[in-house]
């Protein structure tokens, strides 16, 4: 029987794919989302700036901010759900930039507004079709309990090779 | 008829909406310039930026840039209608992306808030590419009315 892998060869290898699918982007890198995983589990994290913000009288997030943070936490889950199976069968999966899914449409929900603060959202695949998927995102800041914002999108999915 | 008074009051107003959209950080931070505005109406032009690529393969602008410029015309929009909020919020926006704009061109945004109550502006946008008669995306939104015409 085959020794089971080494956890670092495992985290390595989780991170390692993570990281391919958001380093490429330079606007994911122009908003400065990062994404913290545990296990599969993705947490996209939006670090306060300035230039983040829409109202200064408030001051409030700029709500296409929150918007384009909603969005990329949903293409990134997507994406990672779509190549976890091939990464975890411990095949080499190709690090080189890949076909990202395509917004077909876009449903975001303004709760509050965004504090001049850290933000943190979570996206669940509902449907994951082999054309479609729906995507859901709910984003917080302070409180996990106190949504902020929370958005419903479509994707038109990579096709498939083979 | 519209009279002088008229007419001051929405230079005014048209004024008052230029200088809120032009003092949103972010807008700046994108290079949004406000290129219409009037009565419930706006125009905002965004240039093709290499920082604001969403996917490196094709150079296409990434959808969330495309939301910012959509949700800064539609609050534009809103700022200018003549029931004249002093301010306002996104509620919701909802976004249809029919193409990828092409790599290279700037984006234009067009609102129209065309609804509004004593607590709700409805608004309508479409964004397009140099090639004007094929939306990139389009978008409807409800945003709030804060504080009423005095």
């Amino acid at each position: 029987m085959k020794a089971p892998e080494p956890v670092q060869v495992v985290k390595e290898r989780r991170d390692r794919t993570l990281q391919s699918l958001i380093d490429g982007v330079p606007y994911i890198q122009f908003l400065g989302i990062r994404f913290d995983r545990r296990g599969d589990e993705l947490t996209a994290i939006l670090p306060y700036d300035d230039k983040l913000i829409g109202n200064p009288m408030l001051p409030a997030l700029h709500g296409g901010v929150t918007a384009a943070f909603l969005e990329t936490a949903a293409i990134i889950e997507l994406s990672w759900a779509m190549i976890w199976e091939d990464m975890e069968s411990g095949g080499n999966v190709d690090l080189a930039p890949r076909r990202l899914p395509k917004t077909i449409d876009f449903t975001i929900d303004y709760l509050r507004s965004g504090l001049p603060r850290d933000a943190y959202a979570r996206a669940r695949v509902n449907r994951s079709g082999r054309r479609y998927a729906s995507v859901h995102v709910e984003a917080w800041q302070d409180n996990r309990a106190r949504m902020f914002a929370q958005a419903t999108a479509h994707f038109l999915m990579p096709a498939r090779e083979g | 008829m519209p009279t002088d008074e008229d007419d001051a009051q929405a230079q005014r107003r048209i004024t008052i909406a230029r200088r809120f959209i032009e003092a949103i950080p972010h807008a700046q931070v994108m290079g949004m310039t406000l290129t219409e505005i009037g009565d419930g109406e706006a125009e905002i032009a965004m240039p093709y930026d290499a920082r604001f690529v969403g996917d490196p393969e094709t150079g296409v602008i990434h959808g969330g840039a495309v939301s910012t410029l959509m949700d800064t015309c539609g609050g534009a929009a809103v700022m200018s209608h003549p029931a004249a909020p002093h301010g306002t919020a996104t509620m919701d926006l909802r976004i249809d992306y029919m193409r990828a704009a092409t790599p290279g061109q700037r984006i234009t945004a067009r609102a129209v808030c065309y609804h509004v109550t004593r607590s709700v502006a409805f608004v309508r946008a479409t964004a397009t590419d140099e090639d004007t008669d094929n939306p990139v995306a389009t978008a409807t939104g409800a945003f709030t009315v804060e504080g009423g015409p005095s």
